[in-house]
């Protein structure tokens, strides 16, 4: 069954065995504006935990995105480099960024769940 | 040169109506300005380029001059700046920059001959030092007047001249860089037909209790859409329109950022304005660096700071970057030495440490689709 955590940083990742999904939230689409090119990591490169490892440009700014878990990457959505703005449209689907083969899920259970995160970005005003 | 001062943000007349257009506001010059509005960003651009744009330009500086008995505004302003504004005729516009003792520029600004008196919009950012420096050196032949109250509206696009002469009929033939008295409503305004875009259109100085059912009446008509900063800023970048703090600055002169076109073409062999030795010399020798225009190849956009390179070494740094929503692709502004400048050269863009391949071009990126009669 597939969980679904959340970072502070507005990124989700959603777990189904030992492979997470991860993108960002519909927070922070709506934050960053329309989205114009996603710069994501190729399939094989190793990630830390907290590592930058994806830059999203909307028309205002570039950011960042920080691996939520430690691991390698599986797989890469190629079909942002032609159509970045399904970021903005589906955040949580076909705008998804990368897939990573996790190296331990332990480090998922410092992470939001759905309620936390409501709260966190309620707390934001 | 979006840093906010200390205090409270001040608001334009407009605030409650970008209140009630759901627009995101934030801190600029000072003021609280609309970023964008719920459509965002992208659909704001191409309608712009494609219909019509209100923009609120309210927290712009706008400043009255009037000559003192026996005295010419004109000649007067033409001590703080390179531009001809001796040389205006009734009723025409020109764009010039104040610059200081070493050529470099203050600010870039508007002026108009309004008959009478001469009408100065400035920078936000600016203002403040702009109408103190104004006072400073023009008070003993001007009265210089701030008039920092006043509404500012820009209405930009191909409709943009349909749409205002169903209020104001004498403003379609109006011709690019002219301004004209008119009454909206019963409100006095002066309109110029110019703009921040690249496109047609028009800026309408408002009284400020006024300015609030003017924006409305405008915005009823159909073509017409409220515009955030957002995307006035990458309007401009795409008419190669250099922003103020960013692409010019106290640093640049006219010169090296390529603005001569608007340095009168007497006023560079008599001078007569701060730093025009800097300026002449720099006319005759040419500049150590320049302003250009940049196409990334790829998708990535390179900002303002990106490194330029060329065989790994650094040649300039991009002033301006972002992304083209006419043209579908990254487009940067920024500075190189003289001697790598030519239209054609390949250069690297640093962005995030990577080199991206880069060609400077000729700017505008956008073709510029002023009304010229």
């Amino acid at each position: 069954m597939a969980e679904t955590k959340y970072t502070e940083e507005h990124e989700w990742i959603r777990v189904e065995g030992d492979v997470g999904t991860i993108g960002i939230t519909q927070y922070a689409q709506e934050q960053l504006g329309d989205v114009v090119f996603v710069d994501v990591p190729a399939a094989g490169r190793t990630v830390a935990k907290g590592e930058a490892c994806a830059v999203v440009e909307s028309v205002k700014a570039a950011s960042d995105i920080y691996a939520p878990a430690s691991g390698e990457v599986v797989e890469s959505n190629a079909a942002l480099a032609d159509t970045p703005g399904d970021v903005n449209a589906e955040p949580t689907g076909k705008g998804w960024f990368f897939k990573l083969k996790l190296a331990d899920k332990g480090e998922l259970a410092g992470l939001m769940d759905e309620a936390a995160y409501e709260a966190f970005v309620k707390s934001l005003g | 040169m979006t840093e906010t001062p200390a205090g409270p943000l001040k608001r334009t007349p407009l605030y409650d109506l970008h209140r009630e257009l759901g627009a995101r506001l934030v801190p600029f010059a000072g003021y609280e300005m609309p970023v964008q509005y719920p459509t965002g960003i992208l659909v704001e651009h191409n309608h712009t380029r494609t219909a019509c744009g209100l923009f609120d330009v309210s927290h712009m500086g706008q400043v009255r001059l009037t000559a003192k008995p026996g005295q010419n505004a004109a000649k007067a302003m033409e001590t703080l700046v390179p531009g001809d504004i001796a040389g205006l005729q009734p009723g025409q516009q020109r764009y010039t920059q104040f610059t200081n003792d070493a050529g470099g520029i203050l600010d870039d600004l508007m002026v108009t001959n309004a008959g009478d008196h001469l009408l100065v919009v400035v920078n936000a950012a600016c203002k403040d030092a702009d109408l103190a420096h104004m006072q400073k050196h023009l008070s003993a032949t001007c009265e210089v007047e701030p008039m920092f109250s006043r509404g500012l509206l820009a209405l930009q696009g191909p409709q943009a001249s349909a749409v205002l002469s169903r209020l104001v009929p004498q403003v379609a033939t109006m011709k690019f860089m002219t301004g004209v008295y008119v009454e909206i409503d019963g409100a006095r305004c002066y309109v110029t037909r110019s703009g921040y875009t690249g496109g047609d259109g028009y800026e309408i100085s408002t009284p400020a209790e006024q300015t609030d059912a003017i924006a409305r009446k405008l915005l009823a008509n159909p073509e017409v859409k409220p515009i955030g900063l957002g995307a006035r800023d990458s309007l401009r970048l795409e008419a190669g329109l250099c922003l103020y703090g960013h692409d010019i600055d106290t640093t640049t002169t006219p010169v090296e950022a390529v603005l001569l076109w608007s340095v009168g073409k007497e006023r560079r062999v008599q001078g007569g304005f701060p730093g025009a030795a800097t300026v002449q010399k720099q006319i005759v020798e040419g500049s150590a660096r320049k302003r250009v225009g940049l196409l990334p190849e790829g998708k990535a956009i390179a900002r303002e700071g990106a490194g330029i390179v060329i065989g790994g070494k650094t040649v300039g740094i991009v002033t301006s970057g972002g992304f083209s929503p006419t043209l579908g692709r990254a487009i940067a502004m920024g500075y190189v030495e003289r001697s790598q400048s030519a239209n054609g050269t390949k250069v690297d863009l640093m962005v995030r440490g990577k080199p991206v391949p880069a060609e400077i071009v000729p700017m505008p990126f956008v073709k510029h689709a002023y009304f010229r009669g």
